[in-house]
């Protein structure tokens, strides 16, 4: 089959040179006549270059001449665009270069702002045009060597551009692109730009460039170099490193310092980059961890049903969005935030259901709540199978969670700096309220001593299922963020079980600042460790490391001290 | 004299020797020799079914020595029982030897897949019987002993130490879970053809294998009975019941419990050896934490501090899951969660726990639960009702 296929292929391949040179042999036959109708007639170029002189044309007629245009004219009109300074000049070129620059079949020239979006604006006005139909328009043609030329006329209109963002952008692309051909153009913008900002960026595009060029002296080489070692990011490092394979000795000197520089600031930013991941590792492990500390720290009872307590306020989360999507489409990115308080009251109402019904039964038989929980938490996880399904369900993000900013070189993305606040804003908030609320008031005084505070006219019972349905919301809470990061999934809980009581234990019982140091030295620990050992060998170190730290503190890193302990 | 009798015959124990006596005799009869056209035969895949119920129980056994009678809560003892049956699927492996599908003589199929060229150091010695029969109890008695010798010595005790087991099961679990540890990664040892020269698939070999997992049974029982009836037992009674009490008594409880420890991960690796070649394969799930904290339901259900509870509870609630699988699996979680919260709340002693209360709530009562050391477990069996309880077997 193959080798049928092949033959057909080299016999296509015949008939088709014999046609080329059939073509060839017919054009040279026929281009004799055309090269003497040249000489006979004025040549048209002149007769264009001409013209704009003549009559200092208006845009609008600029415009309709571009839809008859040959090449080399469009390139001047487009010129002609950028020079007139119309602050629609920039569009129009990049329309033209993307071919979405359109004649209609009266003469007029409409713009399609976005591909593939059927609709159409006046170029100079922006205004919108209606009435086109697809079969109305023809595409105003370009070809490589115009586009190209056009490419350089935008980035050099963009450079100046009056909207400063656009300057930004474009004096980032010129980085990106260093092409000799754009140096003038930069070093014009240089010259004019008022923002510090920008011209730090059109300075080093400016130095990456004339670290590349042929033809910079000597001394632009040196300082190219001094420009781009402040810099300092990857990408100033691969052009220095290109530097200092050239042969001018001083250059490869200077590149080689600036090479070893850049390399160990960048080393240093890439362990401020770890410990970024750790921080953010380690407030989810907080959130999943932060309501355990309160059922198990607080309470000593060993709730293996945590994690389907983050389960629910994941599942929460979904229904939620679900429900917003259905009646109040338009309020989407308030979805996320309604989920907070539905999610803490769902899984909070199951806290103080599941203390009602069972826990309260087994106090002081740590062994049994804990084999009793565990079922609870395998009923749960079935349940909201048969509920939902055994697939994944899917939360979307809101818009103001995307995206990242730069601080120095490191790269902050708005969801993992949204999840530390989040964590930070939850534990605080326990905190005071534990601290400064009368309920908070009671929960202290039944751990303390529950019989004294019974005595004292505190209901303990309510304490008990209050403090555990607070527990549970706060897991809910924790739920509603791992939606964002995690699979809304009936295994979503299983996942976090274990790491959860690994913080609790490791931070020390009893102690939410324990919590908090615990959460973020696990997360910090496991991302430095991963680059060495591989994600899942650092998962192991730092369950073993726990294992042997509890044989040296069998009660955390911050253990209650007293008579409480024995308790 | 006497006491041996008691030991070996006390009316629990006689009841236990005969049925298991009883179990080894008519399961093969018929088995082998009933035709499997009558309506009584039992099928090849019931003894195998019913062999894994007996190494079930055999777990179940180890962990009622060490939580019923030490007060010691492990949520990783499925760790021992996968390193032993690790230990054997590394036997059965090397056993393959030119069988497999890629024909390597000596490297086992996976290696193979992975571009091994020779057998990493640890897999050497199992291709001989005796040698992979002594790490099936040294590989999880040496675990048991390091981790148990530094738990134990700084006093890591109740659900601390039942945290941290987890945490070194859970550790295991992602550890076995790598290709890069040479023992299979996640599909685990499989596609055995023969132990000791018997080909495991046989109807033989696994009535066999079903008769060793009964004698093992019966052997682990004799020693954990010997070894709760001694002095020894007492003192772990009382390291259960009063920890503290007992230490300034003078006693080494680190030691005590250690011991008991350690023989206990021993019987779940030796349990965990003879389910391998009946269930045909070993992988890194069986270090789920979930499947230990199955284990401990086997035990609260039967009757925890009984043994002979604990193997009843393995038998039932094992059979009760083959039987509602069957028809409704999308509910097992329901039924086996409810059951969790059942036995801790209405059957805190288990059942054979609660058939001896029946019986002796007419005469004496039980202590009061909830007057012991926080962490122990709950139902404080004590000298007088051990003696109650051997005198209540059937």
């Amino acid at each position: 089959m193959k080798v049928s296929l092949s033959k057909i292929r080299i016999a296509k391949a015949n008939a088709a040179s014999g046609l080329l040179v059939a073509l060839l042999a017919f054009s040279v036959f026929v281009s004799t006549p055309s090269a003497r109708a040249d000489t006979v007639y004025t040549p048209e170029p002149d007769n264009a270059a001409t013209a704009p002189q003549a009559q200092p044309t208006s845009l609008p007629a600029l415009l309709s001449e571009l839809v008859e245009a040959d090449y080399d004219r469009k390139a001047e009109i487009a010129n002609l665009l950028a020079e007139s300074g119309n602050p629609r000049a920039l569009a129009i070129i990049e329309a033209l270069a993307d071919g979405l620059l359109f004649s209609r079949a009266d003469g007029t020239v409409v713009l399609q702002p976005q591909e593939n979006v059927q609709v159409y604006v006046d170029p100079l006005t922006a205004a919108p045009v209606s009435g086109v139909t697809d079969a109305d328009l023809s595409k105003i043609e370009v070809n490589n060597r115009l586009r190209r030329s056009l490419r350089s006329l935008s980035s050099r209109l963009s450079l100046t551009s009056p909207d400063a963002s656009v300057r930004r952008a474009a004096a980032a692309d010129a980085f990106a692109s260093h092409d000799e051909e754009s140096l003038p153009a930069i070093e014009t913008a240089l010259a004019k730009e008022p923002e510090a900002g920008i011209r730090k960026v059109l300075g080093e595009a400016r130095a990456s460039i004339l670290l590349q060029s042929e033809t910079s002296s000597e001394a632009d080489k040196l300082a190219a170099i001094e420009t781009l070692r402040e810099r300092g990011d990857q990408d100033a490092l691969s052009l220095l490193i290109g530097a200092a394979t050239t042969d001018d000795k001083a250059v490869v000197d200077a590149a080689n310092k600036a090479v070893a520089s850049v390399q160990s600031s960048l080393a240093y930013w890439n362990q401020l980059q770890n410990i970024y991941y750790g921080l953010s590792l380690g407030s989810v492990l907080l959130l999943a961890a932060i309501g355990l500390a309160i059922t198990f720290g607080v309470m000593g009872v060993i709730n293996m049903a945590h994690g389907e307590m983050i389960m629910l306020g994941a599942y929460t989360t979904f229904v939620v969005q679900q429900l917003v999507a259905t009646y109040a489409p338009g309020a989407m990115s308030w979805a996320l935030p309604i989920s907070v308080p539905a999610a803490f009251i769902v899984a909070g109402g199951a806290g103080v259901l599941i203390e009602r019904s069972i826990i309260r039964f087994l106090y002081g038989r740590p062994l049994e709540t804990l084999l009793a929980t565990w079922g609870v938490s395998l009923v749960l996880q079935q349940a909201v199978r048969s509920v939902f399904g055994p697939t994944n369900k899917p939360v979307s993000a809101p818009a103001w969670m995307s995206g990242s900013f730069d601080v120095g070189h490191l790269s902050i993305t708005f969801s993992r700096l949204t999840i530390i606040i989040f964590a930070m804003g939850v534990l605080f908030a326990l905190m005071a309220f534990l601290k400064y609320t009368h309920f908070g008031l009671q929960m202290r005084a039944v751990t303390q001593n529950r019989k004294m505070a019974s005595a004292m006219g505190v209901r303990t019972n309510w304490v008990d299922a209050l403090t555990f349905g607070l527990g549970s919301g706060v897991a809910g809470i924790a739920g509603v963020a791992l939606s964002q990061i995690d699979n809304v999934s009936p295994n979503l809980g299983q996942s976090y079980i274990i790491d959860s009581f690994m913080v609790v234990v490791f931070g020390g019982v009893g102690n939410l600042w324990g919590t908090l140091v615990g959460a973020m030295t696990l997360g910090v620990a496991n991302k430095f460790l991963e680059p060495f050992a591989g994600a899942v060998v650092g998962k192991i170190l730092v369950l073993v490391f726990i294992i042997l730290f509890i044989q040296r503190r069998p009660r955390g890193l911050f253990a209650l001290k007293g008579r409480s302990v024995e308790a | 004299m006497n006491d041996l009798r008691k030991l070996l015959f006390g009316n629990l124990s006689t009841g236990l020797y005969a049925v298991l006596l009883a179990a080894a005799i008519v399961v093969p009869f018929f088995n082998l020799v009933v035709p499997a056209s009558w309506p009584i035969h039992i099928s090849t895949f019931m003894v195998g079914l019913l062999g894994k119920y007996i190494c079930y129980a055999l777990l179940a056994l180890a962990l009622d020595l060490v939580w019923g009678y030490c007060g010691i809560l492990s949520l990783g003892h499925g760790a021992f029982f996968a390193l032993g049956g690790y230990a054997m699927g590394m036997y059965l492996m090397r056993m393959i030897g030119p069988r497999g599908v890629y024909g390597d003589p000596i490297l086992p199929d996976f290696m193979v897949f992975l571009n091994w060229k020779e057998l990493p150091w640890y897999w050497h010695g199992f291709d001989h019987f005796s040698f992979a029969m002594l790490m099936v109890v040294l590989v999880p008695g040496l675990l048991a002993f390091v981790f148990g010798s530094l738990a134990f010595r700084s006093r890591v005790t109740g659900v601390y130490f039942s945290i941290i087991t987890q945490a070194m099961t859970f550790a295991l679990l992602l550890a076995f879970f790598r290709n890069d540890m040479g023992f299979g990664g996640n599909n685990g040892l499989t596609d055995f053809k023969e132990i000791l020269g018997l080909d495991v698939q046989k109807e033989t070999t696994r009535n066999i294998l079903f008769v060793a997992s009964l004698a093992a049974l019966a052997g682990g029982y004799a020693i954990c009975r010997a070894i709760v009836t001694s002095k020894l037992g007492k003192v772990l009674i009382a390291v259960r019941d009063a920890e503290n009490r007992t230490r300034f008594l003078g006693y080494r409880v680190e030691r005590y419990k250690l011991f008991v420890w350690v023989v206990s991960a021993c019987l779940a690796g030796i349990a965990g050896a003879l389910y391998v070649p009946q269930v045909g394969i070993i992988n890194p799930s069986e270090f789920a934490p979930a499947s230990s904290i199955e284990a401990v339901i086997w035990v609260a259900i039967g009757g925890r501090g009984t043994l002979v509870g604990a193997i009843l509870g393995a038998l039932l609630v094992n059979g009760f899951k083959s039987w509602f699988t069957g028809f409704l699996p999308e509910l097992w979680l329901f039924a086996l969660g409810a059951l969790f919260i059942f036995s801790t709340l209405f059957l805190p002693q288990g059942i054979l726990g609660a058939l001896l209360y029946r019986r002796q709530k007419k005469g004496a009562t039980l202590p009061p639960p909830g007057e012991a050391d926080a962490i122990a477990p709950e139902p404080p069996v004590e000298d007088e009702q051990q003696a109650k309880l051997q005198r209540a077997g059937a």
